[in-house]
């Protein structure tokens, strides 16, 4: 049983559910990190279509509020398709990277991964050892490198081997950083000397609150983000903040991490998420 | 950060203001307000209640004296800060030594909320006031968590102690265990262990953060959390409370605009204090929780405590010494002063941070952010771009010396020209000090001949504003009336 079961059981077994039975949908809406706005939107569309149908109008209004652009990936006819992997501090960037990266090659596809996050200490390692791990090659530059020249290289290198994918691990930025959310933008144009960048994704730890919101705000209009990854949801955060993100921003949530395994990667699938709430 | 929280009860309060008396109504809404900015700053929904139900009963209470008091709602304003303060956990706690050393920190958190990386800034922290930290790398999980952590080690000066590469392999608990050993042995005064990212959920891990606690038998655990994180917080702070258990809490990331709402609720709670907050990705950006000075700036009343603290952190060194005692034996000013000036006000932290940190200076958050922190080094560029003699003695910068110092900085004549004009002045003021004068408008420990817009702030009135105000005023009514509006 998700999050809201018991509620919605609660509500459903009586003929006329009273104010705190709503009220205690709403704090479990909030407590799913939904956000105030979303929470009460919900709960007065569960009030308004009748307490016996609680459960189907909460799914209807969820998956209503989902973006309804594509989930997918595409994979492009000549050349490699770039894909800019960016976010704030300890999301799981570099995992995601990696974990994208091994779904790639698991589909026979070439991927060349790029070590773009020069800043934190260790992090060129941490993909390297991905790569190693996963048999999957990395590209990288020196000690301190510029990003920029790094991903440059990195890209000509794709081009050169013909490769289906360039997936890029950026370093972690504060969207209130307003120099460096320049600087992805300066990332992005210099991939674009090379190939086009088909995919910006922005990665999103689950248990991020309402500042999600600002996050992806702040990311999209840098760098015209074109979908999420969801990392950690296998805590027991909900990521509701994802909802409010594809609602307000119209981003659609691409990819969900679930664990520390780099098997634990999937599309994400928004019917099992909702279902998984209710 | 709290920003967003400052903005919105900042709106609340100050159409509380525009009352002349304050109806229990008021109250209401003005709770009603809050109540939203609290649940949009991811604060519990069991603390927001009780926050305002603290805040509306005591000003419920104190209404009927509020009824003849003149400044009706800075009364219910300081209502609001005493129970933010209560909520923040009241007194700032420092971490308890051991008595017999080493005093073991040990560090546990969520993956991503920053735990190897505030392991340096802690160390660091602990290091600049005399203390022989070691870090331990209990991190074997993560991919080269236990590089980094070396990396950070080298970075700061403070030895790592790291047997296994970790990488998923070896057993944290030994290297712990082990860590503590070796640390005896160095004589080491304080060793802080850093552990894997775990899940409130992941029973192996936590096991084994029980274990290593076991082990090491720490004076403090401290649970890291993410500034940003939301309303799950409360849950993985207990799972913590409830496996590994911990005494204190830091906060990470809190230079963001998270509105850090999660941290109260947490600190609330679990009743455990926020000892510590991180508040940028340099490893000296870390200071002491202090709760009285949290409430004011989330209260958008500044935090001057903070501001003289750091200023004094950075320039009551050597350097003000050393440039009295030059100034007694009768040298000059130079450009080498200057340069060295420059660099203590840098390591105070950025300006935006500092003006950040005054009155108001929440208001204007947006132009502070913006503000110029590269100034500073362009101005040393150019210094540094000059011949000792010419530090010494500006006066046989010519020409075509000045056209190498602007290629050498790569910036233009002109900028080359402005510092040494502005350091002409800077000098002039220097010799009127010494020779017992007060130049005016000099604040006292800023260093002179800043570039324009730097050292007194944005919030300084122009100066031309100054210079209108002792215009003479003019003989007919009129004009004089016009001018005076203007």
């Amino acid at each position: 049983m998700g999050l809201f079961g018991k509620i919605i059981a609660k509500i459903k077994g009586t003929a006329d559910a009273s104010t705190a039975d709503w009220d205690e949908l709403e704090v479990a809406l909030l407590e799913a990190d939904l956000g105030p706005t979303l929470s009460s939107e919900v709960t007065a569309a569960a009030r308004a279509a009748r307490a016996e149908n609680a459960a189907d109008a909460i799914s209807q209004i969820l998956r209503a509020s989902l973006s309804s652009k594509s989930r997918e990936i595409l994979r492009t006819d000549s050349g490699p398709c770039a894909i800019l992997i960016v976010g704030v501090n300890g999301t799981g960037k570099t995992t995601s990277a990696a974990k994208l990266a091994h779904y790639f090659a698991k589909q026979d596809a070439k991927v060349l991964l790029v070590a773009a996050d020069t800043f934190r200490a260790a992090a060129v390692e941490q993909l390297r050892t991905w790569g190693e791990r996963l048999d999957i090659d990395v590209a990288f530059g020196g000690d301190k490198a510029d990003p920029a020249s790094v991903v440059f290289d990195g890209a000509q290198q794709s081009m050169a081997r013909q490769d289906d994918f360039l997936i890029i691990d950026t370093a972690g930025r504060l969207h209130t950083k307003d120099d460096l959310v320049a600087e992805l933008g300066k990332v992005k144009r210099v991939v674009e000397k090379v190939m086009p960048v088909r995919e910006i994704l922005l990665v999103l730890d689950a248990t991020t609150g309402q500042n999600g919101l600002a996050q992806g705000k702040v990311f999209a209009q840098a760098v015209d983000v074109t979908g999420i990854i969801i990392t950690k949801l296998d805590g027991s955060a909900k990521g509701g903040i994802a909802l409010a993100i594809e609602k307000a921003l119209d981003i659609p949530v691409k990819f969900v991490g679930t664990g520390e395994s780099i098997k634990d990667f999937a599309p994400f699938d928004p019917d099992i998420y909702i279902q998984g709430l209710l | 950060m709290f920003d967003s929280l400052t903005q919105r009860l900042g709106g609340a309060l100050s159409s509380l203001r525009s009352r002349g008396k304050i109806s229990s109504s008021d109250i209401d809404t003005t709770c009603a307000e809050i109540h939203q900015a609290l649940l949009e700053a991811d604060v519990a929904l069991a603390v927001v209640n009780e926050f305002i139900e603290l805040i509306r009963t005591r000003s419920l209470a104190a209404l009927p004296q509020f009824q003849s008091g003149t400044n009706q709602a800075q009364a219910v304003f300081e209502i609001i800060n005493a129970a933010l303060i209560e909520i923040l956990g009241q007194q700032a706690r420092r971490v308890r030594f051991a008595k017999n050393p080493p005093t073991v920190i040990m560090l546990a958190g969520l993956q991503g909320a920053g735990k190897t990386t505030l392991a340096g800034k802690l160390a660091k922290f602990f290091a600049d006031q005399g203390n022989t930290p070691i870090l331990v790398a209990s991190d074997l999980q993560r991919p080269n968590a236990v590089t980094q952590l070396q990396v950070v080690g080298e970075s700061i000066g403070v030895p790592v102690f790291a047997p296994e590469a970790g990488n998923g392999r070896g057993d944290a608990v030994k290297v712990a265990r082990d860590g503590i050993a070796f640390a005896k042995s160095k004589q080491h005064n304080m060793v802080i262990v850093d552990t894997a990212g775990r899940l409130g959920v992941d029973a192996t891990l936590m096991a084994e953060a029980i274990a290593i606690r076991d082990a090491v038998n720490p004076d403090e655990i401290l649970f890291v959390v993410d500034a940003m994180v939301g309303q799950d917080a409360v849950r993985t702070a207990q799972a913590f409370l409830d496996g590994v258990g911990f005494d204190g809490v830091v906060l990470t990331k809190m230079d963001g605009d998270a509105r850090g709402g999660a941290a109260l609720s947490i600190a609330h709670l679990t009743k455990r204090p926020i000892m510590f907050v991180s508040t940028g990705e340099k490893l000296s950006d870390f200071d002491i929780f202090y709760p009285e000075r949290m409430a004011s700036r989330i209260l958008g009343m500044g935090d001057v405590a903070t501001l003289a603290e750091q200023a004094k952190k950075a320039l009551d060194s050597d350097s003000a010494a050393k440039l009295e005692s030059k100034f007694a034996r009768g040298e000059d000013f130079t450009l080498e002063d200057f340069l060295e000036q420059l660099q203590a006000m840098s390591k105070m932290g950025s300006m935006s941070k500092m003006l950040g940190m005054l009155p108001g200076g929440a208001a204007m958050k947006k132009q502070i952010a913006n503000l110029d922190d590269g100034e500073i080094v362009r101005t040393q560029a150019i210094v540094q771009s000059m011949t000792p003699l010419e530090r010494r003695d500006p006066k046989v910068l010519n020409g075509s010396r000045r056209i190498r110092i602007a290629k050498g900085a790569g910036r233009a004549v002109s900028e080359v020209n402005s510092l040494v004009e502005r350091f002409g002045q800077a000098q002039k003021m220097m010799r009127t000090m010494r020779n017992g004068g007060t130049p005016a408008g000099m604040p006292p420990g800023l260093p002179p001949g800043l570039p324009p817009g730097m050292g007194m702030g944005a919030g300084a009135p122009k100066s031309g504003k100054l210079i209108q105000k002792k215009k003479s005023k003019s003989g007919n009514p009129a004009k004089r009336a016009l001018d005076e509006r203007g």
